[in-house]
């Protein structure tokens, strides 16, 4: 006998529930925890080597990072004093809760204040996996131009924060800030955002000034 | 390239559903995917028929419907569907608008034998 069995499940429903789960344990040990997303080169590893230097003597850092094969970029995030872990992700296009919650048994989560995990250079799909982190950060840049939010419109929906990095090149570029920001109004409205450059350090102060208003005194 | 992943969810999440109807084989799997939705059709399938065997869902064909993104414009009411170079309303060129479809990602039904 054939018969239909009615589902209605989201697709990534596991994926979310794990999120959960790992939300529930960074919560438990009192950290706050941001995603960090962005396409390659927008320059999320900058950011967070120059939110890193800026923190890591008040808070105790940890960091989380996706990149696809190599530990470079949790080197430079080590050596601006962070305790690092690397997830070699071998060729997958964004991290997944799975990956987080392996991570987070790495790591001494008792023993921190602040958990930044840097996702896989993207601007396709590494929104639409939940991590279990408070607050998801997409990083935008300049050079990358103007029309990110239209035509990538579930990175910007998925997105809690927008850091618009490299705005020194803003005399160098093309770049209409007015048609930039009508499309991140229309995704995501009221998002909150800071434009900065991690070059010349302009703009920092008020991302960091966030970060530290949500991490636990 | 993720859609390795996203074909596990969707057979994990049909065989849940099999199982507790005593289901011999699954025949269908109809799938409601937006178009804001980062997955590739193709290639779902080239996994599927992979993944799928060895189990009671071997063979079964996957359909896809696919919705087109339709936005709603707050200011002047106007329902479009955007140009992927400018999301906003074509008419007033608000930015404050509504998204009534294009961000599905679900199984809706399977159709079991018994």
């Amino acid at each position: 006998m054939t018969q239909t069995i009615p589902v209605i499940e989201k697709i990534l429903s596991a994926n979310d529930k794990l999120a959960q789960e790992n939300l529930a344990r960074i919560d438990a040990a009192g950290v706050f925890a941001i995603n960090i997303m962005a396409s390659p080169g927008a320059g999320k590893t900058s950011l967070i080597e120059q939110t890193v230097r800026a923190l890591a003597g008040k808070y105790r850092v940890g960091m989380v990072n996706g990149d696809i094969a190599t530990s470079l970029d949790a080197d430079r995030a080590a050596a601006a004093g962070a305790a690092a872990v690397q997830i070699n992700t071998g060729g997958n296009c964004h991290l997944d809760a799975v990956q987080l919650r392996s991570a987070l048994d790495q790591l001494d989560l008792e023993n921190l204040d602040l958990l930044i995990v840097e996702n896989i250079g993207n601007l396709i799909c590494p929104a639409e996996f939940r991590l279990g982190t408070h607050k998801n950060v997409i990083v935008a840049s300049i050079p990358e131009g103007d029309d990110k939010p239209h035509k990538y419109p579930s990175m910007y929906r998925g997105a809690d924060v927008l850091v618009l990095n490299k705005i020194d090149l803003l005399p160098y570029v093309p770049f209409r800030m007015d048609f930039f920001s009508q499309g991140v109004a229309a995704l995501n409205p009221g998002l909150t955002q800071f434009n900065l450059s991690c070059t010349t350090g302009e703009g920092l102060d008020a991302w960091l000034g966030w970060l530290e208003g949500r991490v636990r005194k | 390239m993720h859609e390795l992943a996203v074909t596990e969810s969707i057979l994990e999440i049909a065989l849940r559903h099999a199982e507790p109807q005593k289901a011999k084989r699954i025949t269908d799997l109809y799938l409601v995917i937006g178009q804001w939705s980062s997955v590739v059709d193709d290639s779902v399938q080239f996994y599927w028929d992979t993944i799928s065997d060895g189990t009671i869902a071997k063979g079964a064909t996957l359909h896809f419907e696919r919705i087109p993104t339709e936005l709603r414009c707050l200011d002047c009411g106007k329902t479009y569907q955007p140009d992927s170079r400018d999301l906003l309303c074509p008419d007033c060129h608000s930015t404050r608008l509504k998204v009534l479809k294009g961000e599905e990602f679900r199984l809706d039904s399977i159709e079991i034998e018994t």
